[in-house]
């Protein structure tokens, strides 16, 4: 399938995500500027982790005026595929496509580890590779990924099924210690009610080599891709199974 | 106004510097020319009190491409590609405005990188703190923990490694010193030169302000006192997020799409535009002639003085080729960044800078830089004080060597450094194959099999008691720490911290430490290839301990043969290179237990310390090595200790081990000889590392099994490892707020 990997004026990761996109899962990878304003052709679009614009005022908050982000709108409700890893994730919330939004880690400073995520979902385009329950060990590294929504959007994006990830210990147990920043229900990641935008705060892209991170991350992506295979059209509408 | 001798004094300049000034020139300088002078002649810029010295180092080598005397050092490491580094202090700053100036000794050490071409990939950092018990210590080691992050996260390069210390010596007068590795396709290191009569001079990247005015001469270059605290406006803000900017459209610029509208380039770090400008036109014997009205400017009435001694980050200076103006300023266009003519080379020999038609400058360039002043300053041994040295007899032996173990684990110089580096990216980048927590870290040169390994080491407690020796120990340990990941040392780059040059005692220290480290890399053959000299580090007349950090960078020729230092499985057995001797001498167990300071250092003797480091590589090589690491601060027990609790992931590992010796049971489990290396193979592969131990003549004994979830020495310690992880790996946190007791 065709990917997009958008690069905004402070973006790290976006090598990362279209080197193992490309060099390690044989895709093909556009890379997008933010300035660009068009995504024909694309299937899937990853907005990467970083520091876009310096995560002045506020993350994600001037990134989600960048040119490219009115296609990307135009992309997710068309019922495309949308990907936002960490400051990804917090454009995404800036920009209204997901719910809620990250605010500062609950001890207030950086984090960058290892931890524990379980797949509340196997049945998404992004955990279709795993089983319901797995835990996965993928990096984090942020300062500001408390996941935090009022009452109505956290029993919204629970009934529908929209929780696809939780921080967890090694056992797939939530705890207090298991949650690294403080996120409400131990949110690690979530999806749109409409199933085809995701946004999750650990790096996949990180953990995609033994040698660097692990493989788990690899999972994340293969989902895509599996669904992507199992039908030509937009993704979205087949495979989800939202209410 | 009028510029006198007393003006010259208030630029840090002695009376006799003052006068030199007047005699090169034949006349009095103008204020700004003597802003110049007093910045390119101080210490930091100048390099005065250390320049003779420093001549004596080893700098040559078969893959030296570039050795001191340009930003950094590069080293050629094959598959036509070459490493870029240095490291430099950012001491002072640090002390007076933790965050901002840890944060811009950061981006400092990074554009050094960057100028040359390469792409970094690393960070590293040296910090020094005072006691723990100091009033001001934590909120020091927050701000510049915080600072380290907030840049180097922010601007995308992995914080890979360092270390961490405390000592009452710099209770006063904090060390943070940083380290950036990179990469560069070794036929494209680009130099600063400004060379083409005609040629244009840009200035990119941020505006300039007032900030950082006189950093160089005044900050770095003269001891604190009490009136330190109002020297905070001369420390730099900094702005990650336009550095990193500033580095995609500079590694841009020096691509090979546009590297040939390129000429030199330098970054404006210590002193600003004119060092750099200065810096530029002298390594190409040229000259430089500046309009500053045309420098892009971030307030308004600033004068020329400000403009051209303003230390504002994120800028560099660039010499293009003519007519290439219109094509470099729509890169930086494209990176939203300024990038403005203001200048041109010239063939005068002299800085010349014009300020709404008057000229302001008009100095010859060779007083400023080859010119400047040189010091031979006197050095005298410091008289031995009356029972400075150790006698082991009349040091009572503890009673619970498992208590003593536990209090050294949760020691702040022995315990877990993670509450530091899980506050920095080690991830970005994607190629950091050992993060911080083992003896060094390995970073893959992207699209090859290399990794290169780097590390930094000073014990400054060895160095206080004896320079010499302590400078030799620091740069073998960091060897050993190379080795032991499975690198072989390749180069040096180093940070010298000490008091003043102008105490005979500290000269003292500084030449035995340049000494030591010129006989050291001579032994390992590890050419010094960049550094930096911080003197004045010292607090109402009291000197830091002088404090050598040697960076060294090895390389793996097969990134997957990296070895970390836990233990990796039960029924592993676990084999003690090299030979314990009954030394306490300058131990963390004499300071922590038995609250004493002294020597007689450990014995070193480089030879062993090849040897064991061939030994040790050779088994890497052949896969035999399943964990290895240095023995080092905290003895045998604290280094076996480590490898059972310091792995990342998964529960901690037991081991029974079993020593047979005559010393005495202290200095065996906790003296700090140098020459040891704890690794852990497989039982079948025990034979072959006998071989390779008997070829190099390497004292080689099987100490014990992993094995269980406790940790046991003979009938000395038997500890569970759960808990000793626990306490370990909290212990900084705790400490830091008050509650170790907890």
């Amino acid at each position: 399938m065709k990917w997009g990997v958008i690069t905004f004026p402070g973006s790290l990761d976006d090598v990362q995500a279209a080197h193992v996109l490309e060099d390690l899962l044989g895709e093909s990878v556009v890379r997008l500027w933010h300035k660009d304003t068009a995504l024909d052709g694309l299937d899937c679009v990853v907005l990467p982790g970083g520091f876009s614009y310096g995560d002045y005022l506020r993350c994600g908050a001037m990134a989600r005026f960048s040119p490219i982000m009115r296609a990307v709108g135009e992309f997710a409700a068309a019922g495309r595929v949308v990907i936002g890893i960490c400051n990804g994730f917090q454009i995404l919330c800036e920009a209204g496509l997901l719910p809620g939004a990250l605010i500062r880690n609950r001890g207030l400073a950086f984090l960058c580890q290892s931890v524990h995520v379980r797949v509340e979902d196997a049945d998404t385009l992004f955990t279709n590779r795993c089983r319901r329950g797995d835990v996965l060990e993928i990096p984090v590294k942020h300062g500001e990924g408390c996941y935090v929504a009022d009452e109505e959007t956290l029993h919204t994006l629970d009934a529908g099924r929209q929780i696809v990830l939780r921080y967890t210990d090694g056992e797939g147990r939530v705890t207090p210690e298991a949650n690294p920043n403080g996120s409400l229900a131990a949110i690690a990641g979530i999806r749109s009610a409409s199933g085809n935008v995701f946004g999750m705060m650990p790096h996949p892209e990180h953990a995609c080599e033994r040698l660097v991170g692990g493989e788990d991350g690899r999972k994340i992506f293969l989902s895509v891709i599996a669904a992507a295979g199992a039908t030509a059209e937009p993704v979205a509408a087949k495979v989800v199974s939202g209410p | 106004m009028s510029v006198t001798v007393e003006t010259g004094l208030r630029h840090g300049l002695t009376a006799d510097e003052y006068a030199r000034i007047e005699a090169a020139l034949g006349r009095a300088p103008t204020i700004e020319e003597l802003g110049v002078f007093s910045v390119m002649w101080s210490e930091h810029c100048s390099y005065k009190s250390s320049r003779v010295h420093l001549r004596g180092l080893p700098t040559t080598g078969p893959r030296v491409l570039q050795g001191p005397g340009e930003n950094a050092g590069a080293l050629d490491v094959g598959d036509g590609l070459a490493v870029v580094f240095k490291i430099e202090s950012h001491n002072h700053p640090s002390f007076v405005e933790p965050f901002q100036g840890a944060a811009t000794g950061v981006g400092g050490i990074l554009r050094d990188i960057f100028t040359m071409g390469a792409r970094p990939i690393a960070n590293l950092n040296s910090l020094r703190f005072g006691s723990v018990a100091h009033p001001r210590t934590p909120y020091l080691v927050r701000g510049v923990v915080a600072g380290i992050g907030g840049y180097g996260n922010c601007i995308g390069v992995a914080t890979v490694g360092g270390e961490v210390s405390f000592d009452p010596g710099y209770d006063h007068n904090i060390l943070v010193n940083a380290f950036t590795l990179g990469v560069v396709q070794s036929d494209r290191i680009f130099r600063a030169r400004a060379e083409g009569v005609g040629n244009p001079v840009m200035y990119v990247g941020s505006k300039t302000g007032r900030d950082g005015i006189h950093g160089a001469s005044l900050l770095a270059s003269a001891e604190f006192d009490a009136d330190s605290e109002s020297k905070r406006p001369t420390v730099q803000v900094g702005d990650p997020f336009t550095e990193k900017l500033l580095l995609e459209a500079c590694l841009e610029l020096m691509s090979p799409a546009y590297s040939a509208h390129l000429v030199g380039i330098q970054d404006m770090g210590a002193a600003g535009l004119t060092s750099s400008s200065v810096e530029m036109a002298g390594r190409a014997g040229s000259g430089i002639d500046l309009d500053l009205a045309r420098v892009p400017l971030r307030e308004e009435g600033m004068t020329p003085y400000d403009i051209l001694l303003s230390e504002s980050q994120e800028r560099m200076l660039l010499v293009v080729r003519a007519g290439s103006e219109d094509v470099v300023r729509a890169l930086f266009a494209k990176w939203d960044l300024d990038a403005a003519v203001i200048g041109t080379v010239t063939d005068s020999g002299h800085l010349r800078c014009t300020w709404e038609g008057r000229q302001v400058v008009d100095l010859p360039i060779a007083p400023l830089t080859d010119g400047a002043p040189l010091y031979h300053r006197p050095a005298v041994e410091p008289a031995p004080e009356e029972g400075a040295r150790l006698l082991l007899r009349d040091l009572a032996e503890p009673r619970d060597y498992g208590h003593v173990l536990m209090q050294l684990l949760e020691s702040p110089n022995l315990c877990s450094r993670e509450w530091v580096y899980r506050q920095y990216d080690t991830y970005v980048g994607g190629n950091s194959v050992v993060r911080p927590g083992s003896d060094a870290a390995v970073v893959r040169l992207d699209g090859t099999q290399k990794g290169v390994a780097m590390t930094l080491d000073c014990n400054s407690r060895l160095c206080l008691l004896d320079p010499y020796v302590g400078t030799v120990s620091a740069v073998a340990e960091a060897a050993r720490n190379l080795a032991v990941s499975g690198a072989e040392p390749i180069g040096v780059t180093n940070c010298l911290n000490f008091g003043s040059p102008e105490k005979p005692e500290v000269m003292w220290q500084f030449q035995q430490a340049i000494a030591g480290l010129r006989d050291a890399c001579l032994a390992f053959g590890t050419p010094v290839v960049s550094g930096n000299v911080s003197f004045y580090n010292e607090t109402e007349g009291r000197s830091i301990p002088p404090t050598p950090v040697i960076g060294m960078v090895g390389l793996l020729d097969d990134v997957s043969q990296r070895v970390t230092q836990w233990f990796k499985g039960e029924g592993d057995a676990i084999v003690l290179l090299g030979r314990n001797r009954e030394e306490l001498g300058g131990s963390e167990y004499l300071a922590v237990i038995h609250h004493q300071v002294r020597g007689p250092l450990p014995w070193i003797d480089l030879d062993i310390e090849r040897r064991l480091i061939r030994t040790v590589l050779a088994a890497a090589r052949e896969g035999l090595l399943r964990s290895a690491h240095d023995v080092a601060e905290g003895g045998l027990a604290v280094a076996l200790a480590e490898c059972c609790i310091s792995n990342e992931t998964g529960p901690p590992v037991g081991a029974r081990i079993e020593l047979e010796s005559g010393l005495r049971p202290d200095a065996l489990l906790f003296g700090e000889s140098h020459g040891r290396i704890v690794v852990s193979v497989r039982r079948r592969h025990l034979t072959r590392l006998r071989e390779l131990a008997h070829r190099d003549e390497v004292v080689m004994t099987s100490i014990g099994e992993v094995r269980g979830q406790r940790f046991e020495i003979g009938d000395l310690v038997d500890l569970p490892v759960l808990a000793m992880r626990e306490r370990w790996r909290s212990a900084l946190e705790r400490t830091l707020a008050g509650r170790l007791g907890e």
